[in-house]
């Protein structure tokens, strides 16, 4: 086979995207021009727009979880309004309405949405790509105990699994368990230990000594 | 008290947020979410009106049946009302 087609790295030159448009591009083109040109928004606001979602990352809902294990009547409001609990900690999180799952010795809860990839993003930023294939989407509900296992996470049988649907209105985090040995550990400690997946539930927060 | 309820097992053509995995299960109402427009209308730009919104909880046998992974685990979905049949006494939604 002809190695033309590798850089000097060796790795292959990626394809540029020469490809034409889509319809649904020019759509968004076209609204934010005419957007931009009858005075309602300024590419800069657009732009400002895109950082401040690009700024949102896990480590907010990090903070929102070490704060529920350091703090029980947090905790209790988080599990009653997660989206008031979030507002409270100063998370600009819009009009994001968000239900906490509590993972206990006995459930063990992950977020899925079947049919798009509906994610708290105002809370913890983009999801990753795979939320969003066909794969997770449809085997998260079906085998949720295999795609865990891929995770590297192998639940016992006696364990119950509580997937979550993100069907409508309401967004997910999962609020896992305390890792043990963390009884030292003070809250910006704690969130450090709190991972994006086991926030979605394909995870479990790290041990403190591999933090 | 436990409130079962059955997903209608219609197929409209559209906009629609109930998964067609769903579709005619059986589960139980794990809580009410109160009201919102409905993703049918909003999506073809009507505000239309509000509907009630619920988290059902599924069991996977009542899902897959013998394919069930795990037969106790669960799936959670957010069912609006006019897609609920709701067992035993009337209820008004």
């Amino acid at each position: 086979m002809p190695h033309d087609h590798l850089s000097p790295s060796g790795h292959p030159f990626r394809a540029d995207n020469d490809e034409p448009i889509t319809y649904w591009q020019t759509m968004e083109i076209a609204v934010r021009e005419l957007l931009i040109e009858k005075g309602h928004l300024t590419a800069a606001e657009v732009a400002a727009q895109i950082d401040a979602m690009d700024a949102r990352s896990p480590a907010n809902g990090a903070a929102v979880v070490a704060r529920a294990w350091v703090d029980a009547p947090f905790k209790a409001r988080l599990l009653d309004d997660a989206a008031a609990a979030s507002r409270e900690m100063g998370f600009d999180i819009g009009p994001l309405k968000l239900i906490a799952v509590e993972n206990t010795a006995r459930t063990h809860n992950l977020i899925v949405c079947t049919l798009c990839s509906c994610y708290p993003r105002n809370l913890l930023g983009l999801p990753p790509d795979w939320y969003k294939t066909r794969a997770y989407r449809s085997r998260a509900v079906r085998e949720p105990r295999a795609v865990l296992r891929e995770f590297g996470l192998d639940l016992p049988a006696d364990m119950t699994v509580r997937v979550h649907d993100s069907t409508a209105d309401m967004r997910y985090i999962v609020l896992p368990a305390r890792p043990a040995g963390t009884e030292d550990l003070d809250e910006a400690a704690l969130a450090r230990l709190v991972t994006r997946d086991a926030m979605i539930g394909t995870g479990l927060p790290r041990a403190p000594h591999a933090a | 008290m436990a409130e079962f309820v059955r997903v209608k097992s219609m197929m409209p053509p559209g906009h629609v947020r109930t998964p067609a995995y769903l579709r005619g299960k059986r589960g139980q109402i794990e809580r009410a979410l109160g009201s919102f427009f409905n993703p049918e209308q909003l999506a073809y730009g009507h505000k239309g009106e509000t509907r009630d919104l619920y988290r059902v909880r599924f069991t996977m046998t009542e899902i897959w049946g013998d394919k069930a992974e795990n037969p106790d685990d669960t799936v959670d979905a957010e069912i609006y009302a006019h897609w609920l049949d709701w067992e035993g006494e009337n209820h008004a939604s």
